[in-house]
């Protein structure tokens, strides 16, 4: 599984990446998460808001800040 | 009736009644209107934000995007996009994909511009701030003002022929398209969703709305009426200006300047100066043009700041001639 953060840069994108790695942690996988701030990453995906959350390449979760729990949920859907 | 005559009533009740404070003081004052308007707004801010949630679920932003592009609309794209603007939540760091994923669906330079000044002046936060505070009347009007304002701005510069001055690299990226998502959810988990998403953003957007009345409740307590009159005066020419070029590099979130906004207008600042530099400041910032070099060139930019600053200056002047 590959799991991804995209984001512009700004405070909330960072954010989300810092709560994903704890939510990976937290379920105990063995994947990294990767941060991109690569705007031209996020267009290709079809998606207009940041920060984005995509697994195997999808967006899953786009354009707002949830918490970890929510995160976890989210991903375990893809395990 | 004041459909929030209760809300008043417990307002009363804890600052004179629980905190025993002499409702003639200047703390009595502030603390009232603190409460009453925190309260009042928060309630607000909770029904609002469900029907938001609803709005967000079927309407995202893609296909908003999509019906944008999906004919020639002859002009009328100018309104859709002001229209568009409003509704959709935005945050300065989405403004980049926006930008690309609009110029990339053929969308026009000029109606997505529109978007982009009309989208961070008016959303359902502002708009409940604006009618708690200032009532009705002026929030309409306010409305109209911000996608006018996004419409007008926008086919300016659309007329500019600015194509040239957008970053080369925006041109040539090409997105793929995002499948529909067609999981059905259920009627009740969707309700749960709305609820869950609505008091989130709340929640999130809270403390910024009470550190926003805090300080105009203090401008409200402490500062003498007609305080602001002696300094600014509605009939000097240059104080709109000024309000607005000043405000232009500030950031501020609408959710936390409106509040304050309210309070130095009722002790004397002429609401359309204050309007202009309020939406000079939530408009337009430093920040957001260092966002927006990565799309566009220098003089696009210029123009688009320059612009719309001149327009707010318009608006501003437009208030203070006719709205009382």
């Amino acid at each position: 599984m590959k799991i991804q953060v995209l984001g512009s840069g700004c405070p909330t994108c960072k954010k989300l990446f810092e709560l994903t790695k704890q939510a990976v942690e937290e379920l105990d996988l063995k994947t990294e998460v990767e941060y991109i701030t690569d705007i031209q990453k996020i267009v290709e995906m079809g998606v207009m808001s940041s920060p984005v959350l995509a697994i195997d390449g999808k967006p899953v979760i786009t354009g707002f800040l949830p918490d970890v729990e929510k995160i976890k949920e989210t991903i375990k859907k893809f395990i | 009736m004041d459909i929030f005559y209760p809300i008043k009533i417990f307002a009363d009740w804890i600052a004179f009644d629980v905190f025993g404070i002499e409702q003639t003081t200047h703390l009595g004052d502030s603390i009232n209107f603190f409460i009453y308007d925190s309260l009042k707004i928060i309630i607000l801010l909770l029904i609002i934000n469900y029907f938001m949630a609803i709005v967000r679920h079927y309407l995202p932003v893609e296909k908003l995007r999509d019906f944008l592009a999906s004919r020639k609309w002859y002009g009328l794209d100018y309104f859709f996009a002001s229209v568009f603007g409003t509704i959709t939540p935005f945050c300065s760091c989405s403004s980049i994909p926006l930008f690309i994923g609009f110029i990339e669906a053929g969308i026009p330079l000029g109606v997505t511009l529109s978007f982009l000044i009309t989208s961070p002046l008016v959303n359902q936060v502002a708009v409940v701030l604006f009618a708690g505070l200032f009532g009705w009347k002026i929030t309409i009007l306010y409305v109209i003002s911000a996608m006018l304002l996004g419409i007008f701005g926008g086919f300016v510069l659309g007329k500019l022929k600015l194509e040239k001055y957008v970053a080369d690299y925006v041109w040539n990226i090409k997105s793929q398209k995002l499948e529909t998502k067609n999981n059905k959810e259920k009627f009740s988990a969707l309700i749960k969703k709305f609820w869950h998403e609505g008091f989130d953003l709340t929640k999130k957007i809270t403390p910024y709305v009470l550190l926003g009345i805090a300080v105009g409740a203090v401008i409200h307590g402490y500062v003498p009426a007609g305080f602001f009159e002696n300094y600014i005066k509605a009939d000097n020419l240059f104080a709109v200006p000024i309000a607005a070029i000043v405000a232009v590099p500030m950031y501020a979130n609408a959710v936390g300047v409106i509040p304050i906004m309210q309070s130095l207008v009722e002790k004397g600042i002429p609401l359309g100066t204050a309007l202009a530099f309020m939406m000079a400041v939530v408009g337009l910032s430093l920040p957001e043009a260092l966002i927006l070099k990565r799309v566009m060139k220098m003089k696009l930019l210029i123009y688009f700041f320059g612009i719309t600053t001149i327009n707010i200056i318009i608006i501003g002047y437009l208030f203070n001639a006719f709205v009382k």
